[in-house]
């Protein structure tokens, strides 16, 4: 999938792919990835996942805490092979990252983390 | 034609066991919810159609699911379950320490008795929750986490956890461990402590007004005033509506346990299950059995027939039993093994629903017509 828009920055409405976990998936019942639309100029994590939790209501509070808007403990978000969990969630995405999501070559990940033994 | 069904909710999943008045022969349906931890699940006795259940996962957090369909379908309904009022304050962490109210789970959901819609949530850290709309949205009662004692409750080892909901009107029974019971004769605006004659030896004082883990309550509508509880030690009983309390371990092989359950015909008879001690959670011997008393206590008879007599090593959780209003009364439980046991003749013999379910955290029971 590729999207017209290719520049790094956003524009209201650009859309970004978006792969959720399988759990989160059939709570918000669909398949496969997911297509939000942000409406903000430039890209950053929580516009990404205010879209998604916008699209999707049923999925707040599972990806983020709804008091403290943090990640949950065992949630990451990746995207470009960069694990961007831990980036501030205001700060824009890298511009590789910002282009890639914007041109749809590349998905916004949101996993599960690897945990237990 | 009369239905039973047996609501299940297991550390991965919720299932649905579904039988006639008989009770000999089920189907099962689930998993609802797989892969995710459903501690309770509960239908409305106004309403046997409408099911909520408690869904959570330490990675995804808290949902709640409405039937309405007697768990055909679901929906996921709210989420939002804050401390209100601003700064919550603290409680005491395992070290002494204080700990900031962090919300983590809902325990315990309890139905209104007369409407459908209204519907009470228990959470940890320990907070009282009430929805009037069906599960959409959720308010906590603050009078039960601010009275006085509450900066001072400590978890237990399952944390700081609001397990057992009681609705008697505008009298309320709630209770938390590792804090105790809790009353309120003003429908959950203000409440007080109720645990005058408890004694537990892992407390500094044994006999404090709170610091007690309570395992569970139940109380035969009936008789509103008599309340029986499996503490971590000791089975009790109060017969003033929790202002004091007796024990009527009796000749119980240990009285550590977590679930009791009463007759739904007969309030002086109850049912506990006997775990070998807070260290060893399972039964004693590996023969597990139910103790059932015919006396409100005290004078205890072991029912074993359709119980495992050798190399059982499960526990049963607080929520885990049940009983139906059928006019032979059914129990029935569900283990960490994975079997739901059911019974329909007041305890005298009983049979696995199924064998193989995960761990099971919950068992409810309506009696359809």
């Amino acid at each position: 999938m590729t999207f017209p828009d290719a520049s790094p920055n956003a524009s209201p409405g650009t859309q970004v792919r978006v792969v959720l976990p399988a759990h989160l998936r059939n709570l918000a019942g669909v398949r496969g990835e997911v297509v939000v639309r942000v409406g903000v100029p430039v890209l950053t994590q929580r516009a990404v996942l205010d879209a998604v939790e916008s699209r999707f209501p049923m999925l707040g509070g599972t990806i983020r805490d709804r008091r403290t808007g943090k990640r949950r403990a065992f949630i990451r978000f990746y995207a470009c092979e960069q694990d961007l969990s831990n980036e501030p969630p205001d700060a824009p995405l890298p511009d590789g990252v910002a282009a890639a999501l914007v041109a749809g070559t590349e998905p916004f990940l949101v996993v599960g983390a690897m945990a237990g033994g | 034609m009369t239905q039973v069904r047996v609501l299940a909710g297991t550390r991965k999943g919720a299932f649905v066991l579904t039988s006639d008045g008989k009770r000999d022969k089920w189907s099962v349906s689930g998993p609802h919810f797989g892969g995710w931890e459903v501690y309770h699940m509960k239908g409305s006795p106004a309403d046997p159609n409408r099911l909520y259940a408690s869904q959570n996962t330490g990675w995804f957090g808290q949902l709640v699911q409405r039937s309405d369909d007697g768990g055909e379908t679901w929906q996921p309904v709210g989420n939002d379950f804050g401390y209100a009022g601003g700064d919550p304050g603290t409680h005491l962490w395992y070290d002494g320490t204080p700990r900031p109210w962090e919300f983590k789970r809902i325990w315990h959901i309890e139905p209104s008795p007369d409407d459908p819609d209204t519907v009470y949530a228990g959470g940890e850290d320990a907070a009282l929750y009430k929805s009037a709309d069906g599960g959409l949205t959720w308010t906590e009662l603050t009078g039960l986490r601010v009275q006085p004692s509450a900066p001072g409750w400590q978890p237990g080892a399952g944390g700081l956890c609001l397990h057992t909901i009681i609705l008697q009107g505008s009298r309320m029974f709630t209770a938390i461990s590792a804090a105790g019971t809790f009353r309120s004769d003003d429908a959950g605006e203000t409440w007080r402590p109720v645990n005058r004659g408890l004694h537990s030896e892992g407390i500094p004082d044994e006999d404090a007004e709170v610091g007690h883990c309570v395992h569970h309550v139940e109380a035969h509508p009936a008789r509103p005033d008599t309340l029986y509880m499996q503490k971590h030690w000791d089975v009790m009983r109060s017969d003033d509506g929790g202002l004091s309390w007796t024990e009527v371990s009796g000749n119980l092989p240990t009285d550590f346990g977590f679930p009791i359950g009463v007759h739904a015909h007969e309030p002086d008879t109850i049912y506990v299950v006997p775990i070998t001690s807070d260290s060893l959670h399972y039964p004693p011997d590996g023969k597990l059995r139910v103790w059932r008393s015919r006396s409100g206590g005290n004078e205890w008879e072991e029912l074993a027939a359709g119980l495992p007599e050798r190399d059982c090593y499960v526990n049963v959780y607080r929520d885990a039993m049940a009983v139906d209003t059928l006019d032979s009364c059914g129990i029935y439980f569900g283990t960490t093994g994975g079997q739901v046991y059911a019974s329909a003749d007041s305890g005298d013999s009983w049979a696995p629903i199924v064998r193989d379910l995960p761990a099971v955290l919950s068992v409810e029971v309506q009696v359809l017509s």
